[in-house]
């Protein structure tokens, strides 16, 4: 097995410990919801549009350090971004929970992720907020589940 | 530990010996599955080495062999849980198919609009939604025994069961053991009480089959079902137990062959339990192997093993419930519970302490324990659960509580 330390590392655990933007969003005008039926883990996400780019973002829910982090890492990342700059961005957060490979330059903070691709069975934990997040942009209400689509 | 059998007992599981992530094994997820002694290991090697055929239609050699050990697999069964006939023992794929064949045929057949389907609220989903499905199937209405206590160590609330329990209830299913409180259910009294208002029972009894001694007429159930894979039987092999008077009036869930007296291209005539309800080839293999799991643990004696599970359960209570920010759910530390303990740590995930504690080479499962309603009841999204057998010992809840605690010093920062 590999180092848990690989796992959670400081900036996960902070960010476990001390969530950004949680709780929910009262000025939200998207909100999706994303559930891991394997794990009971979930997570919504409230999002305000202003025009084409991401005003704000918050989430509440449940579920494993690495889950809770990755939501909030996604956040502080996502806010200010259009929907196709978000997409590109999980794009690259898929790259690096499945393969580990990254480019610094675009995911900073979120380069603390990188462990997640040693351990398979918390990439779902790692991409459920994501999830709900893509849906809230694109005004689909149907609960996001980490059974549905690809991780 | 009592007997001094006792002392070879992990010497008969091969898998015990190994070591995970660089540290000897601690298997804590019996709850889950048990693991299997090498003589039903080897029942299943004897099998398909010397015997393996498909029974009941053949009249060669192997064929008889086979449907011989298969059918006395049966009657060991029977013995096993006392009951008064081999033929009300069903071989199914585990729990959850014996409860959905009962929910889809005794549902179907005797479900009408106004009757109420009575269970807890602390069923695992098998014992839940399956009932749900009958229910709705019906216009029956599905009703749930409260559970008692802010962790739900008060069990069911037998008080609101005398209200519950009217004419309407024509079923009333539960568990014998709950898989995610430990709670040990007073199950011959819940029989009484329904039987009373004329309620067929229906028992969950995955938990409790190869814990406790297990005895279907001193019960006085109606159904039971359980898994061959909790009891140190194979994957894929389960029970339904059926009272014969009920199982004859009982249309087949199933059809096909291996069920049927008289075919015509237009209907079918069914032949009588068991064989109604195993349509197509069964399982002879692991049928075969719960017999010998069976046998195995009568040779231990299941009175044993229950003090066993007791014993290291206390253990457990006492030294989790000291650790700063736990929460344990279920019957309180002294209280009686089977050999299982459900917590919360404030501030740090189940999923999160099942991967520490595999560092460790401690196996736990973390997560609702399909049990989606208590928990939410509970005020809870998971918990871990560490759950003991025959073979489990005190060393390894030490090991257990120094992972926990080292688990707790980390998420604290």
């Amino acid at each position: 097995m590999q180092d848990l330390t690989d796992l959670y590392q400081s900036v996960i655990l902070d960010h476990n410990r001390r969530p950004r933007n949680r709780g929910k969003l009262p000025t939200a005008n998207r909100v999706a919801h994303g559930e891991n039926p394997s794990c009971g883990d979930q997570c919504t996400v409230y999002l305000r549009l202003d025009g084409d780019r991401i005003g704000d973002i918050s989430f509440e829910g449940s579920g494993c350090a690495i889950s809770q982090a990755s939501a909030s890492l996604m956040t502080l990342n996502l806010k200010g971004k259009t929907a196709p700059e978000a997409k590109a961005i999980y794009d690259d957060v898929h790259k690096l929970v499945t393969t580990g490979q990254v480019d610094e330059g675009n995911l900073s903070d979120l380069a603390a992720l990188a462990g997640v691709h040693q351990f398979p069975a918390r990439i779902k934990c790692a991409t459920l907020g994501w999830h709900a997040a893509l849906n809230a942009l694109k005004g689909d209400d149907a609960t996001a589940t980490t059974e549905t689509h690809k991780d | 530990m009592m007997n001094p059998s006792w002392n070879n007992v992990r010497a008969d599981f091969p898998i015990l010996h190994q070591q995970v992530n660089g540290k000897p094994l601690v298997y804590l997820d019996n709850g889950a599955t048990s693991q299997k002694p090498r003589a039903v290991i080897d029942a299943l090697v004897r099998y398909y080495e010397r015997d393996n055929s498909n029974v009941h239609r053949g009249l060669h050699a192997l064929s008889m062999r086979a449907t011989d050990a298969y059918e006395g697999a049966r009657a060991r069964v029977a013995k096993f849980i006392n009951a008064t006939d081999p033929a009300e023992v069903i071989f199914t794929r585990g729990t959850t198919e014996g409860i959905n064949v009962v929910a889809r045929s005794w549902g179907h057949a005797h479900l009408k609009p106004g009757d109420v389907v009575l269970t807890t609220e602390f069923e695992h989903h098998s014992n839940l939604i399956p009932w749900q499905q009958a229910a709705r199937a019906a216009g029956a209405t599905l009703k749930f025994v409260p559970l008692l206590g802010v962790d739900g160590e008060g069990g069911p609330d037998l008080a609101a069961l005398d209200k519950l329990l009217t004419p309407q209830v024509k079923l009333f299913a539960f568990t014998h053991i709950s898989n995610t409180l430990g709670t040990i259910n007073p199950v011959a009294e819940l029989c009484r009480r329904a039987r009373a208002v004329g309620a067929v029972t229906v028992i969950d009894a995955a938990q409790s089959i190869g814990h406790v001694p297990l005895d279907v007429r001193a019960i006085g159930c109606d159904f039971l079902a359980f898994s061959g894979h909790k009891m140190c039987g194979p994957t894929g092999i389960g029970v339904l137990y059926g009272r014969r008077e009920l199982l004859e009036k009982l249309a087949p869930d199933e059809t096909g062959g291996g069920i049927v007296v008289s075919v015509t291209y237009e209907d079918a005539t069914w032949k009588p339990a068991p064989e109604r309800f195993e349509a197509g080839t069964p399982n002879v293999a692991d049928a075969i192997g719960l017999a010998a799991a069976c046998d195995y643990l009568d040779a231990l004696g299941r009175d044993q093993i229950a003090a066993h599970d007791a014993a290291l359960v206390q253990v457990a209570m006492k030294r989790l419930s000291v650790l700063p920010g736990i929460r344990i759910i279920g019957p309180r530390a002294g209280a009686e519970r089977s050999g299982l303990v459900s917590f919360a740590f404030e501030g740090v995930h189940a999923h999160d302490v099942v991967t520490f504690a595999d560092e460790d080479g401690i196996a736990l499962r973390g997560g609702h324990h399909c049990n989606q309603p208590l928990m939410r009841k509970l005020g809870l999204t998971s918990t871990t659960r560490a759950s003991f057998y025959l073979y489990n010992t005190e060393e390894e809840i030490d090991r257990l509580v120094k992972s926990l605690q080292r688990i707790q010093k980390f998420f604290a920062g």
